[in-house]
């Protein structure tokens, strides 16, 4: 394909505006006045495994690796590309090379330069082998070019705007090629003490109790990062987190660690700051996933009898305690490009209409049994399907909750195919190819891989409309593709979204600039600062 | 002796063969894989990465030869390697085992030490107001869950007063040398120490009482009083040396079932010990990890029965060890 001439102006326009950028964005942060130095606290659960988050998605290690590791980009709240070790980079005009202008002087943190080989070894043996996410994301990239050490050419077989999107610390990570050319990545020791290129640098780790970093004196963006020490603390009891937020032992805490029925009484002590941004990253989205294999299930009436029997605001308002919003379409409203509801058929609380549907799909009042499998991660999933329970007895059927642990739930839905609906948490990610694809797409339907197409969701409209716009170049085409992905979503109904979940970071008023980008607390800290007297 | 010795060894090897053939088809009957989990956490693998990963995690050979090889390994030493840890699982449980240990061993000492005390105590004014109230005392030690005592326990004394810090075992990145770092790890464990405690406490209180009362009625003990021992020297030469005998046979129990019982403490404390380890392999479906904290339990088991049966002889000359 080629690309118009708009959008070669706007890709060129894109380096420009990177490369005047010298650092980083300033608009978001809040200058540390003097108040250097310093130590933040910093609880997460569960413990992380490793210290790297390039071979691995998991949450724990995205939080704490991208504080010793960098990636070619940021995003700030809008999922514009902001530079991190790629300055610029240029599209070419069929939109399969892409050249990546790396940041000069960069030192890893045992001084050895950080140069293109670094980005070619990373991407084509770690991201794209072993990286569950990467392995999509870099599908198409056939080779890395490295004509000089500060320049990385990436040659793909169709182009990949999702890519751009995708290019941050917190899941495509940097590794040195130094350290890990020639041995197997995932028991290499390093990925127990990480040489990276971030702000802080690697002191010790107690698996289950904490993981000490202090400030990379050499660091490339000069004058940070401001903290002396950073210190993450893993604890998994939900009540003594709440305890040590309100002892002041712990700075700060994120996602959804925090008892949400806990957060109104810390904010009304007003000593502490609570923030829902900085998951833009993640779009979290609560859904009912319908197993189109079911007999009763693949009737698409009773699909939207059940969806007018649910009132969302209700869950919004109890099961969330507001944080999150209603869900009118599969993409997450944060993903502010592309989320549209105009003409999205709606499913408005009702459950008249639902009993009036169900009947003409075949079921009399109290005729009808179902079993839901609420996702066993974090307790949202349980309380939603309780409610479901009580919601869908208003309306004559019966719900039978069934619970099991997450590996029993993963290997009945998507290996056995037991089951009739779930109630589960999907991340959609930074752009729907990342997340939202592989719900909808019907190549993605693989028996055996978790969270692919669970409903198994099989339309030749859908898929073209996926295929295209993971190809497409031109936003505003991409725009109307996502348009029709969403109306598509909403009629054909394989999945029901209920809320756009909304995580919560929590912080001391003593921290500063801890929010400042899409990746929120998963960014890399260089900015953040304590003022030590509050 | 030695002969006992021999004899108890060998049939320490034989329970630990049956722990690890047990526990390994037990295992397997679950649900779900390691790498069903790893896919899980990230929601993003397919179906070819998984293969691979089967292959090189050996969860893609038969039952049977699995087991074999598994046997043959720890016959050999090894126990395995965890794959989400990146290290040997001897690694990863040895980690682990310091913070399990200390919390063990204190809480075990704590609750004898006091329980018994408060048993003699009681045992001597029996009947007497002082062992109602202290009975009284006992009872609602004993009935309070763990988990309770621990949270109240924390939100006096490390939320409003601040006297101990909330959780951990040590300061991260506090100084080093072997002095501060052994206060650092005492501040850390008193509260999960006595929340522990309170429960076994009430146990050796009881259990004490009612031996000593017991013993109390004895021959040799008017015997003692008859030819004008001292009452400190009868309670405490003649007749708590036999009281103590189901107190030292529920402490070696009570060693055993805290290695695997003291999640709770762990979890609320954020203890780094093995008790949380297994929890959190259960859900991993992490089980060369899960087997490996058994079979070093199992030794820790092995061996401090081994010491109580010991200890046992040491305090009453009758008991004999035969084979």
């Amino acid at each position: 394909m080629t690309l118009t001439r708009r959008q070669m102006l706007l890709s060129s326009l894109s380096t420009v505006a990177l490369a005047t950028l010298a650092g980083r964005p300033a608009w978001a942060t809040i200058d540390p006045v003097g108040h250097e130095g310093g130590t933040l606290t910093f609880v997460i659960s569960p413990s992380p495994q490793i210290l790297t988050s390039a071979m691995t998605t998991a949450g724990a290690e995205q939080v704490v690796s991208a504080k010793i590791s960098d990636s070619l980009f940021t995003y700030d709240f809008d999922m514009n590309i902001q530079p991190q070790l790629a300055t610029s980079y240029d599209v070419s005009e069929d939109g399969k090379t892409v050249t990546f202008h790396l940041r000069q002087g960069v030192k890893w943190h045992d001084g050895t330069p950080f140069t293109s080989r670094d980005v070619a070894y990373t991407c084509m043996k770690v991201w794209k082998v072993l990286h569950g996410r990467g392995r999509t994301i870099f599908k198409d990239v056939t080779e890395v070019q490295t004509p000089d050490d500060h320049t990385a050419v990436f040659v793909m077989t169709a182009p990949s705007p999702g890519m751009l999107k995708s290019l941050a610390a917190q899941q495509t990570q940097l590794l040195p090629a130094h350290l890990y050319e020639g041995t197997d990545p995932m028991t290499n020791p390093y990925n127990l003490k990480p040489v990276g290129t971030g702000p802080f640098k690697f002191v010790s780790f107690v698996s289950g109790d904490n993981l000490v970093l202090e400030k990379n004196e050499d660091y490339w963006d000069a004058g940070k990062p401001h903290l002396d020490k950073l210190v993450f603390r893993f604890v998994s009891d939900p009540a003594t987190v709440t305890a040590g937020l309100e002892s002041g032992e712990f700075d700060l805490v994120n996602q959804s660690l925090l008892p949400k029925p806990d957060l109104p009484r810390l904010e009304a002590s007003g000593k502490f700051d609570i923030t829902t941004k900085g998951y833009e990253f993640q779009n979290e989205m609560q859904m009912i996933e319908f197993n189109l294999d079911d007999p009763v299930m693949s009737n698409p009436k009773v699909r939207e009898a059940l969806a007018y029997a649910i009132d969302k605001q209700w869950l919004v308002d109890n099961v969330f305690f507001g944080y999150g919003k209603v869900a009118n379409t599969p993409l997450h409203y944060q993903l502010t490009q592309l989320y549209d509801e105009t003409d999205v058929p709606r499913y408005d609380y009702d459950p008249m209409k639902a009993v009036k549907l169900l009947e003409e799909a075949g079921y009399k009042r109290g005729t009808l049994e179902l079993t839901v499998d609420p996702l066993p991660y974090g307790e949202y999933q349980n309380m939603t399907a309780n409610y479901l329970r009580e919601a869908f007895r208003g309306i004559g059927v019966k719900l039978t909750v069934r619970n099991e642990d997450f590996a029993g739930f993963v290997k009945r839905v998507y290996t056995d195919r037991d089951f009739q609906f779930t109630v589960n948490l999907l991340t959609g990610g930074s752009d729907p190819t990342i997340g939202t694809h592989r719900t909808y797409w019907s190549k993605s339907f693989a028996k055996g891989v978790g969270f692919s197409n669970g409903s198994h969701y099989d339309s030749p409209e859908m898929d073209k409309i996926l295929e295209a716009a993971s190809a497409e170049m031109d936003e505003e085409k991409r725009i109307g593709l996502y348009h029709a992905f969403q109306k598509l979503a909403m009629t054909d109904l394989p999945v029901l979204p209920l809320v756009a979940v909304e995580s919560v970071t929590v912080a001391n008023k003593r921290v500063h600039n801890h929010t400042i980008n899409a990746h929120g607390t998963y960014a890399d800290f260089a900015e953040v600062w304590v003022d030590p007297k509050a | 002796m030695g002969h006992y010795l021999r004899n108890r060894l060998l049939q320490a090897v034989v329970v630990i063969l049956i722990i690890i053939v047990g526990n390994f088809i037990l295992l397997n009957a679950v649900p779900g894989d390691l790498v069903d989990v790893l896919a899980g956490r990230g929601g993003d693998m397919d179906a070819d990465l998984m293969a691979s990963l089967r292959a090189r995690f050996g969860l893609d050979d038969p039952l049977p030869i699995r087991l074999l090889d598994y046997i043959r390994n720890v016959l050999t030493g090894n126990l395995g390697y965890s794959w989400p840890h990146s290290q040997p699982v001897l690694d990863v449980v040895l980690q682990r085992l310091p913070a399990t240990t200390l919390l063990v061993i204190l809480s075990v000492i704590t609750s004898v030490f006091i329980g018994t005390l408060t048993g003699v105590f009681a045992a001597r004014k029996a009947h007497k107001l002082t062992d109602v109230i202290l009975s009284m005392v006992v009872l609602v030690c004993y009935a309070t869950p763990i988990f309770l005592t621990a949270l109240a326990l924390m939100l006096i004394f490390s939320v409003q007063l601040g006297w101990f810090p909330l959780s951990g075992l040590t300061t991260a990145g506090a100084e080093e040398g072997i002095l501060a770092t052994a206060a650092d790890m005492g501040r850390h464990l008193v509260l999960p120490v006595v929340s522990l405690s309170l429960f076994y406490v009430a146990i050796y209180a009881r259990l004490s009482r009612a031996s000593m009362l017991q013993v109390l009625t004895q021959d040799y003990v008017r015997t003692a009083r008859a030819k004008g021992v001292s009452e400190r020297g009868v309670i405490l030469g003649h007749a708590l040396r036999n009281a103590l005998l189901p107190v030292i046979t529920m402490a070696g129990l009570q060693i055993t079932e805290l290695f695997g019982g003291a999640v709770l403490t762990e979890t609320i404390f954020g203890l780094p010990g093995v008790g949380r380890l297994a929890y959190d392999a259960v859900f991993a479906r992490n089980f060369p990890l899960l087997l490996g904290i058994l079979i070093v339990c199992s030794f820790i088991i092995v061996i401090v029965n081994l010491l109580v049966d010991l200890l046992y002889m040491k305090l009453d000359p009758r008991v004999e060890l035969t084979k």
